[in-house]
């Protein structure tokens, strides 16, 4: 809204180094307000945190490798899963995926940059600042915050050494600034992908992952906003000494929950939608056949996000709620299962019978929609009122959800940054490292998740940090899975640098694919475009169809943009 | 190497010197896009609100009768009269009228400001506090947070008002405007539905 803008964001946007800018390298490390800047900011930050996570996760796995409780105290426990927790959420899964919506949301909708270039700098660099306040908490005398990441009252406000900054404070301010975060971003990809599409791109033209971000980010306007009001409230309970949540002072402990789930469970599909996104593109791409039902696919989205909303309570049923609730979030649950199902089909039809490459990406796709489908049959038995109360709080629900999020959303992730990394990076990575990284994600994923599924039925409950010796022998599984996990980064990581620096040069679409991204030079210019955005002219996926996607589509491929 | 620099103008429909971050019509979505998103905080609270209050089994506190309601009713006339006057300071503004504007301006945020001070006489008139169970904190809560979406907007009105001093800078109106008299027309509404939840409905 200032009407003097003294400086010019291309300075800063240039490939090239300028007198006085910052050069290649170093943009990544300023105030950048380019999206594909951001965008790798975002992955790199991620990553970081993946490992993090990654480490508290094994030393909990170093823990339960045998029954006793003999590696760290009990307390020291309580703090690594919740850490591991929000962690893995806010520091590692939502940052990774608002880095892929930074790379590939303006591409692929032929826009220049976002709509708000500094509002979306401000989103990111409130990752680091908050994920520094997270990381402090361990060098609290009381520890980190220790309540689970739910952080439900009332254990979450016991404040036993009585100071104002404890680990649970830090913990709430980080989740704030996280919310604030998230939510400066979901303004930002709403109103690109609302206002900033090439000409001739009408909603139904736009590539499904478009409409799984916007989906997605719809959730996050929606559902993030009853979180920060719950945490506010939380915040008051632990420092000020209100009662919103204290039953002895006539407050509900069950509210926080309604709170905290009204965001948190959407909160899985604002993650697992973009993967949904992600699996479309590229089993598409890697079959060589256009997408089943893509109309369906798209709007099934949408309907995700309104059933989405209405599941919460599914997550609570034990906690002293009505039985008409129970039954009636039995039921939303369940048909949820309806559009994702749609979803599963579509990509079952568009790959039967396509010319499959098993590349890196593609075996990725594959081993995340394996992994999905499996934690959809238990998301159904876990929807079932019975069963629920029966394997509550157990390893069940732990085996359930990592299933989700490992195995299929980052699994999606993964195979989103081996697709387009020639894009952004102009290089390719290595294909043999690739293979190797699947193979031990995929074996170590199940290895380690698996067994938390016989683990919970037979009534191992989570969150403790000894058990009793009949449930060693799929403990001791999990935790070898999971050190393969840990493992399996290695490859990765060596492959990213690698290939980054000396990898092969990469064309400009070395996968075939039809896309507006892979219109642009690897990797595009600052602002992609410019000035010479192609006019849509038909819809995504139109392989084996011999239509082309723009006009004058030939002056687009291997274009030679002005060299810089 | 200056020379690859990409050409200078964009064509992105920006004002001139605006750069790259400025899209006129892209301001004005984004922030209604924010408001119903803003919204969604004060629905948490109205429904946090109404549950602890249906589910008290003693919602007012020993030795408090209940909220008197005369004083806030002149306020909310205060307030959604406010909502008036900015109407015609657009209209002012729509006509290039920049001096009505500014007066129909400056009695919204005279309104704005003494809807803020009844508020806190309200406020330490009351023989509960924050901590005073749940009855205290919902109130102090719900009536808190709206007053500091009517500080912000009363700022926000001054910054709009500072900046048509520049000349020639409302010329073809202002997205800032704009969003400042939504932002002032959100705050209304919310308050209706406040002063129904806290004030009208006090049998529990």
């Amino acid at each position: 809204m200032t009407t003097s803008a003294p400086f010019d964001p291309r300075i800063l946007k240039s490939n090239a180094p300028v007198p006085g800018a910052p050069d290649n390298w170093k943009r990544f490390f300023s105030f950048n307000t380019d999206a594909k800047v951001i965008g790798i900011q975002y992955i790199s930050v991620a990553i970081f945190f993946l490992l993090v996570g990654g480490l508290l996760a094994m030393i909990m796995r170093g823990e339960l490798i045998t029954p006793e409780n003999d590696l760290v105290d009990r307390t020291v426990y309580n703090g690594l899963y919740t850490m591991h927790g929000t962690i893995m959420l806010f520091m590692f899964i939502f940052p990774v995926l608002n880095g892929l919506n930074n790379l590939l949301i303006p591409p692929m909708i032929g826009a220049p940059d976002m709509a708000f270039p500094r509002l979306n700098a401000v989103a990111f660099w409130m990752v680091p600042l908050f994920g520094v306040i997270l990381m402090a908490s361990f060098l609290l005398p009381g520890g980190p915050a220790n309540a689970g990441w739910w952080s439900y009252p009332p254990v979450s406000t016991q404040n036993p050494l009585g100071h104002l900054i404890s680990g649970e404070s830090m913990w709430l301010l980080a989740v704030a600034l996280s919310g604030v975060s998230s939510i400066i971003g979901a303004l930002n990809f709403v109103t690109t992908i609302i206002r900033m599409r090439a000409p001739g791109m009408t909603f139904f033209r736009m590539p499904v992952f478009i409409w799984t971000v916007w989906a997605a980010q719809t959730l996050q306007l929606i559902g993030l906003p009853a979180l920060t009001g719950g945490a506010i409230m939380l915040l008051f309970d632990l420092v000020v000494g209100t009662s919103f949540f204290q039953p002895e002072g006539g407050g509900d402990p069950v509210l926080y929950q309604h709170f905290f789930w009204f965001y948190s469970h959407p909160a899985v599909y604002v993650i697992i939608l973009p993967v949904f996104g992600i699996f479309s593109e590229l089993f598409s791409v890697h079959s060589r056949k256009p997408l089943f039902g893509y109309a369906f696919v798209a709007v099934a989205s949408f309907v995700i996000v309104f059933l989405g909303l209405i599941v919460w309570v599914h997550h609570f049923f034990p906690s002293g709620v009505p039985e008409w609730m129970r039954n009636l979030f039995m039921v939303t649950t369940m048909l949820i299962s309806v559009p994702t199902g749609v979803k599963v089909f579509a990509w079952l039809a568009t790959i039967w019978g396509g010319k499959i490459q098993l590349n890196t990406p593609m075996l990725f796709c594959l081993g995340g929609l394996f992994n999905f489908v499996f934690a959809g049959v238990t998301g159904i038995m876990l929807a079932t009122v019975p069963i629920d109360i029966h394997v509550n709080n157990t390893y069940f629900v732990v085996g359930h959800f990592h299933y989700v999020i490992y195995g299929a959303a980052v699994m999606g992730i993964f195979a989103a940054i081996y697709h387009w990394f020639s894009k952004f990076t102009g290089r390719m990575y290595y294909e043999g490292l690739g293979k190797l990284h699947f193979a031990l994600t995929f074996i170590g994923s199940n290895l380690n998740f698996f067994p938390m599924h016989p683990l919970g039925l037979m009534g191992m409950p989570r969150r403790v940090s000894s058990y009793d010796p009949e449930f060693t022998f799929w403990n001791v599984v999990a935790s070898l899975g999971s050190f393969l996990l840990g493992v399996s980064i290695i490859p990765f990581l060596l492959n990213m640098i690698s290939s980054w620096v000396r990898g092969p040069k990469a064309p400009q679409n070395p996968w075939q694919a039809i896309g507006l991204e892979w219109l642009l030079p690897s990797p595009p210019p600052a602002e992609n475009f410019e000035d010479n955005v192609p006019t849509v002219i038909s819809g995504p996926y139109g392989y084996g169809t011999g239509k082309p996607l723009v006009e004058n589509q030939a002056a687009y491929e291997n274009q030679q943009f002005q060299e810089v | 190497m200056t020379s690859s620099l990409p050409s200078q103008d964009h064509g992105h429909g920006s004002a001139p010197g605006g750069g790259h971050g400025m899209h006129a019509k892209h301001n004005l979505t984004g922030f209604i896009i924010f408001l119903l998103s803003e919204s969604v905080i004060f629905l948490a609270f109205f429904s946090g609100y109404a549950m602890l209050k249906l589910g008290a089994l003693d919602w007012l506190p020993p030795g408090v009768e209940g909220l008197e309601w005369q004083t806030p009713l002149i306020n909310t006339i205060v307030l959604v009269s406010s909502s008036g006057t900015i109407y015609l300071a657009e209209r002012e503004m729509a006509r290039h009228n920049i001096w009505g504007f500014r007066a129909w301006w400056l009695l919204t945020m005279a309104l704005g400001a003494y809807f803020l001070w009844g508020q806190a006489v309200e406020w330490s008139g009351l023989k509960f506090g924050f901590t005073t169970g749940t009855f205290g904190g919902t109130f102090y809560l719900l009536t808190g947070f709206h007053g500091l979406h009517v500080l912000t907007g009363v700022l926000l009105m001054a910054l709009m008002l500072g900046k048509s001093f520049i000349p020639n800078n409302y010329k073809g109106g202002e997205q800032g405007v704009q969003a400042t008299s939504l932002f002032w027309h959100f705050v209304d509404v919310i308050w209706i539905i406040l002063f129904v939840l806290l004030y009208v409905w006090q049998r529990s």
